[in-house]
């Protein structure tokens, strides 16, 4: 028969294990996220691409002589930029929300709720992750319709500031729906009724100039609107609506968003009991 | 005076209606290897969970190695390490690649070769560049082990760590576990097997109804509730059972006692009363009568 503890009241000196790192939790998240979509690429970066080029291909043939973007610019230049923002935004989306509903279904979120990790490490770390993501699809698709188009490069810190804080946005917005949702069907609603419809109604396709008041005023009280906009400045040097009205509506959502994500994440909302 | 590996002090949780834990008091000793015990629902894990920062007491406090596991978590965390009941896992990492990310999110890096020592000694080495989905059930289950020591933390809280293990495997995890209680860690168990919990814990706490309704060491435990028992397999039942014994399995008859003086008396007295004795055996008070006592007595 084994032993019986004889160590109670003894006083335990372990050595420590490695070298302590600073802002190594966070680091290691991030990369953990960053590897988790990128070992499977194919599915995370490569097929958003392929689906953005469809549908640049399909749109540009069929609407080039039918819908205008900008005066003189060509249409198929024109829709390039919003497939592009409009996939790395749905991207970044999917990113941090796929991670977290997984995470919890199958119960290795504990793997990150244990360690000395703190929420707005936790948050960051999601968000950055995100914000990559999107980042290389929105790449991919603006260096594989190269072929396709001439696209100018008017302004490319705008191009930068949008793409990140739309990013960083719908990164956010991933990590509430990753929190809320229970199970994959909630997580779908979320993206089928709420992420696809802003983007898809949002000027991705057309110049909201083109379209009647009425739809033209719903389009401004869409941030997604903004978030296209802003990013297409980036690239023709003109846009529905002043690049610094676009920022200051992208910037004032993402913050509200994230002060938002991180009182959830505080409080451990549907995280820790 | 050393500082207790874990104090938990009024600590209540209430889920709804149901009240899961009604004001726990612990103090675990660093070095100890303690039994925490107690049936489905009693609170164990709720216990555990909020001590790890997974559930938010809302009353009390708990400390690791002197440390809130709220105002001072960063602290209380690196102290501790947790096998969950379930067995978890993340499907896109190998089992190497799985302990250098825990040990980042503790803050470490360069620790190798206390993962090659662990990998060793959980008989993981072979499965280090496995992926975790490649991996039979035990197997994960050593691997959240590894996962829970990578940053050498002085307590362990194991919750029922051998829940569907086989024979083998649950052997050589608690050949594993104990050689780290000799090595100083504390570790703290939950577990339904109660013989394990006998032979392994120096002090077990028993929970019912989120209440600790028994704290002390095994042995005294076992002492103050459990009485032996003389079973007999005799001629004539009817007359065992009139001098009080009770039926025991298999036509044996079983008489409880508490010193060995006292079966000389139950012989005789049954030899007497023309019994006709077959066999008979002694049985040594064990933690499940134990169990089985303070539950009903609680």
């Amino acid at each position: 028969m084994p032993e019986v503890s004889q160590h109670a009241g003894r006083p335990v000196d372990l050595p420590p294990v490695g070298r302590e790192v600073p802002l190594a939790g966070f680091r290691t998240l991030l990369y953990k996220e960053v590897l988790r979509f990128w070992k499977v690429a194919f599915q995370t970066v490569a097929a958003p691409v392929l689906n953005a080029v469809l549908f640049l291909l399909i749109f540009a043939h069929v609407l080039d002589r039918h819908v205008t973007g900008y005066g003189e610019v060509d249409y198929t230049a024109f829709l390039v930029p919003g497939l592009a923002m409009m996939s790395l935004l749905q991207n970044a989306f999917a990113n941090s929300s796929s991670s977290l509903i997984q995470s919890k279904i199958t119960g290795n979120i504990v793997f990150v709720l244990l360690p000395p990790l703190s929420y707005r490490e936790f948050y960051s770390a999601y968000v950055i992750a995100s914000v990559l993501r999107g980042l290389f699809v929105g790449v991919g698709v603006l260096l594989v319709s190269i072929p396709f188009v001439h696209l100018p490069l008017a302004h490319p810190l705008w191009v930068l500031a949008f793409g990140v804080l739309g990013g960083a946005f719908l990164g956010s917005l991933g990590v509430i729906a990753g929190i809320q949702a229970d199970k994959f069907d909630q997580l779908a609603a979320f993206q089928n009724f709420l992420i696809m419809p802003l983007t898809m109604l949002s000027g991705v396709f057309y110049s909201i100039h083109s379209l009647p008041p009425l739809w033209q005023d719903v389009s401004h009280a869409n941030p997604f609107f903004y978030m296209i906009d802003g990013f297409r400045y980036g690239f023709f040097g003109q846009s529905d609506v002043s690049p610094w009205l676009s920022l200051a509506v992208v910037g004032f959502c993402f913050v509200a968003l994230a002060v938002l994500t991180l009182a959830m994440l505080a409080r451990g909302y549907k995280l820790r009991a | 005076m050393t500082l207790p590996a874990i104090r938990i002090s009024g600590v209540t949780k209430r889920y709804g209606t149901l009240q899961a834990l009604g004001g726990v008091d612990l103090e675990i000793e660093q070095g100890e290897f303690f039994g925490l015990l107690g049936p489905n629902g009693a609170g164990k894990t709720t216990l555990i969970s909020a001590l790890a920062g997974l559930v938010r007491p809302d009353d009390g406090t708990l400390e690791v190695m002197g440390h809130d596991v709220v105002s001072d978590y960063r602290n209380a965390r690196r102290r501790l390490g947790v096998v969950p009941q379930e067995l978890v896992f993340d499907p896109f990492f190998s089992v190497r690649e799985m302990l250098r990310i825990q040990s980042g999110y503790f803050g470490i890096r360069g620790n190798d070769d206390w993962i090659d020592e662990i990998l060793a000694s959980l008989d993981l080495t072979a499965k280090a560049h496995q992926n975790m989905r490649a991996l039979s059930g035990g197997m994960k289950r050593r691997v959240l082990v590894a996962q829970a020591l990578v940053h050498r933390p002085p307590v362990i809280v194991l919750d029922e760590p051998t829940a569907g293990v086989d024979v083998e495997l649950r052997q050589g995890l608690w050949q594993f576990i104990r050689k780290l209680n000799r090595d100083g860690h504390t570790i703290v168990l939950t577990t339904h097997y109660l013989e394990e919990a006998e032979t392994l814990c120096g002090r077990i706490a028993m929970l019912k109804g989120g209440r600790v309704v028994a704290l002390d060491s095994t042995a005294n435990l076992l002492q103050r509730f459990a009485t032996h028992t003389l079973s007999v397999r005799v001629a004539r039942p009817e007359i065992a059972a009139s001098l009080g014994g009770v039926n025991g399995e298999a036509g044996w008859m079983e008489f409880a006692f508490e010193g060995y003086l006292e079966v000389e008396t139950l012989l005789t007295r049954l030899r007497e009363a023309g019994a006709g004795l077959i066999e008979m055996r002694l049985g040594e008070p064990d933690l499940e009568r134990v169990f089985v006592e303070v539950m009903h007595s609680a």
